[in-house]
């Protein structure tokens, strides 16, 4: 049987390459399996770029990406990892050298994005902009889409949000893609696939019962909902609590930590002080 | 003879952004230009928020170490919010285990899949697919049987330093960006069974730094001994000290001169010139604690975003080689023996570890150094002692964080104001390494291990990439800082 390839440019923008890091930890699959075997059977994906991992450096890597953008219109998968800087026509951030000029991560992206057959928003920061994007976002960092929309790119976009993703939450994604195409995925309206992020942490808690009874934790290393102690987990849409991290070790709850809220939009201006309670109405008024 | 420019942009398998830039006379490098152009916009972004959120926002300067962001954020906490005689015993062993597996994972990464590629033949063994190819060409002297193993202990790796992920977030709740470590302790509780998961999961990381780790950077240093006289550098070694105990700390904290003096080191002696940074020269010469930053973009002597911090004035390489040569020259007994151990199999002193094969032999053995201690440490906690103690955010602090990161020392100042962060200051161990020149124009220490080398293939510089990753260089959140046109800003050009 042909193997159908899904040539795959990860750029990284304005980030801390921890969703990279994050996605190594996959599981089942393992990271060697992405990236050398079939995904699922007749499907394989073929990393181009990565500059954590790729072999090469300097401009024969840089070619690679005009290649790929060139030669595989419509067929490769971009994925953007880290907010993209747009202040000053994007000149905070750049990715590599090109004919003696950087070459801007805004610049690459929107290149790319145009003829990628999909793009992945990879963490809060590609999605929405995340902690580069807190006030008083000194570059301007812009998630992926909303850059999208602004210069009229019109390739369907995913996010993936988490401060970092969940490497099962990629993984997964990829597999509804590969198994059965992008459209498929079941999106909510803020973008991400429902498979992953269609529950509250609330509603899943295994300090829910606590929740319920009125056991509060009143300081850090208690047992008992996190609430008080500025838990974000009732507006928080993922699966932590079912999937657990890290090969299901353990999740922030479970190790005495609030949610953070890093999957959301807001995150973190609107769901920080971290440690303090804020409710729904608290952080939709912080955007006002 | 014919001077050549070499630049290879970006310098790929690091974290974050460098480009590096040399000036090729005769063979031999002449000048070189560690362009890690940075822009901390995290500074600027703390301002003003609950000081307890630098322990979460901090680690997102770097998802390879975050953990070291994590501790040094915590200590500078705990001295602003006047906690750290009171850290329970517990509460520094679990923050010890926690940033001990970030350690083993960040060294097995930087080891396998960020350096190895520059020795070890992957595509030979795998086949010239993406993304293994494209990639310099030529010196690759392993070959056969022995490349197909390192190959596969490059796959192997991928599952250990995955598994050092899961053994933190036993106490650590996830990772990256552990939850567990805050200001006062940690948040964990502490139970029988966690103990002794932590320990088994720990034996196995243990066994393949022992037979797989450590046996391999020696099976590529006899390929490559050449390499222990390459990337020499300045040979000044700083280390700030870290992995608190209950008695002491595992690292040694002290400086050391070319000719193994030890000096006592003292942070006040920090300084950050900006000569050749884009920063407002006024501000020049300052330590951190009164630290300025006015960028200056359009500085003319300026090429990079890093300022230069400096020890009295002197250039310092920091990282794995400075604590294991510092914690030697201290008798510190195990660090001795392994080291002694290394050096007597190529019969060489200690004058072969600075160098970058010296620089991969002491990451590993310090990865062995930290897995064995973490055994003690596990060993050492009682489940029926606090791991916390409550704080509280004072109206005015002060606070500095002084650890050592799987790079170098790091370095968190804060000043705290109305319960709120009015300042916040981060010196990472990067910045030493890769700093560009200071006032008095002395290059940074990157730049020079670079100066001198002969580089025999100018297309395939393999010597300059195999001395900069040597470094482990972590850029991250690196952002080049070009001008409205998208042209450089004082990138510099030699005519």
């Amino acid at each position: 049987m042909a193997v159908k390839k899904y040539p795959v440019i990860w750029l990284q923008g304005a980030g801390c390459t921890g969703c990279s890091v994050s996605v190594l930890n996959a599981v089942s699959p393992r990271i060697q399996n992405l990236l050398l075997d079939e995904l699922v059977p007749g499907h394989q994906l073929s990393l181009m770029f990565h500059a954590t991992i790729m072999a090469g450096q300097g401009e024969p890597v840089i070619e690679v990406l005009k290649d790929t953008e060139e030669n595989r219109k419509g067929g490769y998968i971009l994925v953007v990892e880290g907010a993209i800087p747009t202040a000053e026509g994007g000149a905070y951030g750049s990715i590599g050298e090109r004919a003696g000029k950087h070459l801007t991560i805004q610049q690459s992206v929107e290149e790319l994005g145009k003829n990628a057959m999909l793009t992945i928003a990879l963490g809060t920061c590609a999605a929405y902009g995340g902690i580069p994007a807190a006030k008083p976002n000194p570059t301007a960092c812009k998630g992926v889409k909303t850059v999208f929309s602004e210069k009229g790119i019109e390739t369907p976009v995913v996010n993936i949000p988490g401060c970092p993703v969940h490497p099962d939450w990629f993984v997964g994604t990829i597999s509804v893609i590969l198994f059965s195409g992008a459209q498929a995925l079941d999106l909510d309206q803020l973008g991400r696939p429902k498979l992953f992020f269609g529950q509250l942490i609330h509603e899943n808690c295994p300090r829910r019962a606590d929740f319920d009874k009125g056991k509060f934790a009143q300081k850090l290393g208690e047992l008992g909902c996190l609430y008080k102690l500025g838990c974000k987990g009732h507006y928080s849409y993922a699966d932590c609590p079912l999937r657990q991290w890290n090969n299901g070790v353990s999740w922030c709850v479970k190790a005495g930590s609030p949610c953070l809220g890093c999957v959301e939009p807001e995150f973190p201006d609107g769901t920080s002080p971290i440690y303090e309670k804020i409710t729904l109405e608290d952080m939709i008024w912080s955007k006002q | 003879m014919v001077k050549t420019i070499i630049k290879i942009d970006p310098i790929t398998r690091i974290e974050g952004h460098l480009a590096i830039e040399a000036v090729v006379d005769d063979g031999v490098v002449k000048e070189a230009k560690s362009a890690g152009t940075l822009f901390r916009g995290f500074e600027i972004i703390l301002q003003g928020r609950d000081p307890r959120d630098a322990n979460r926002l901090t680690q997102r300067i770097c998802g390879v170490c975050p953990t070291a962001h994590a501790t040094a954020s915590a200590l500078c906490l705990d001295e602003a919010f006047g906690l750290t005689d009171k850290i329970p015993n517990n509460a520094k062993l679990i923050r010890n285990l926690i940033f001990g597996s970030n350690f083993l994972q960040s060294h097995i990464l930087h080891f396998y899949h960020l350096a190895a590629l520059d020795y070890v033949d992957a595509a030979g063994a795998i086949g010239d697919v993406a993304p293994f190819v494209p990639r310099y060409e030529g010196d690759y002297r392993v070959t056969g049987e022995a490349n197909a193993e390192l190959v596969n202990h490059y796959v192997r790796a991928l599952d250990i330093r995955r598994k050092c992920q899961e053994m933190l977030s036993i106490f650590g709740g996830k990772m990256p960006h552990n939850v567990g470590i805050v200001p006062g302790g940690v948040t964990e509780q502490l139970t029988e069974d966690k103990i002794t998961n932590f320990l088994w999961r720990l034996n196995e990381i243990r066994d393949f730094i022992d037979n797989t780790y450590v046996p391999d950077v020696i099976a590529v240093a006899k390929a490559y001994s050449d390499y222990f006289e390459i990337g020499k550098g300045c040979k000044r070694l700083l280390a700030y000290g870290g992995f608190d105990l209950p008695a002491g700390q595992l690292f040694k904290s002290g400086v050391v001169s070319p000719d193994l003096q030890l000096e006592s080191f003292a942070q006040e002696n920090i300084t950050e010139d900006v000569k050749h940074s884009w920063y407002a020269d006024s501000t020049s010469g300052k330590n951190p604690a009164q630290g300025e930053t006015k960028p200056e973009p359009n500085k003319k002597e300026a090429y990079s975003f890093i300022k230069s911090p400096r020890y009295s004035g002197k250039v310092c390489e920091l990282g794995p080689l400075a604590r294991m040569v510092s914690n030697y020259v201290q008798g510190d007994a195990v660090t001795k023996k392994l080291i002694d151990s290394v050096l007597s199999e190529f019969g060489a002193g200690v004058d072969a570890l600075y160098s970058v094969l010296g620089r991969h032999a002491a990451r590993a053995l310090e990865a062995k150094l930290v897995a064995d201690a973490m055994v003690d440490w596990l060993t050492a906690l009682k489940p029926d002692e606090p791991t916390i103690v409550e704080s509280q955010i004072p109206e005015q602090g002060e606070g500095a964080g002084l650890t050592e990161a799987p790079r170098g020392s790091l370095g968190h100042w804060m000043t705290v104001k109305d319960k709120k962060i009015a300042r916040y200051q981060v010196i990472t161990p990067t910045a030493w390494n890769a700093s560009p020149k200071d006032d008095k124009d002395q290059p940074g220490a990157v730049e020079q291990a670079i100066i001198g080398t002969k580089v025999k293939d100018k297309d395939n510089p393999f010597e300059l990439v195999r001395i900069v990753r040597a470094f482990d260089p972590c850029l991250a959140c690196s952002v080049h800082l070009l001008d409205g046109r998208g042209i450089e800003l004082g990138v510099f050009r030699v005519v």
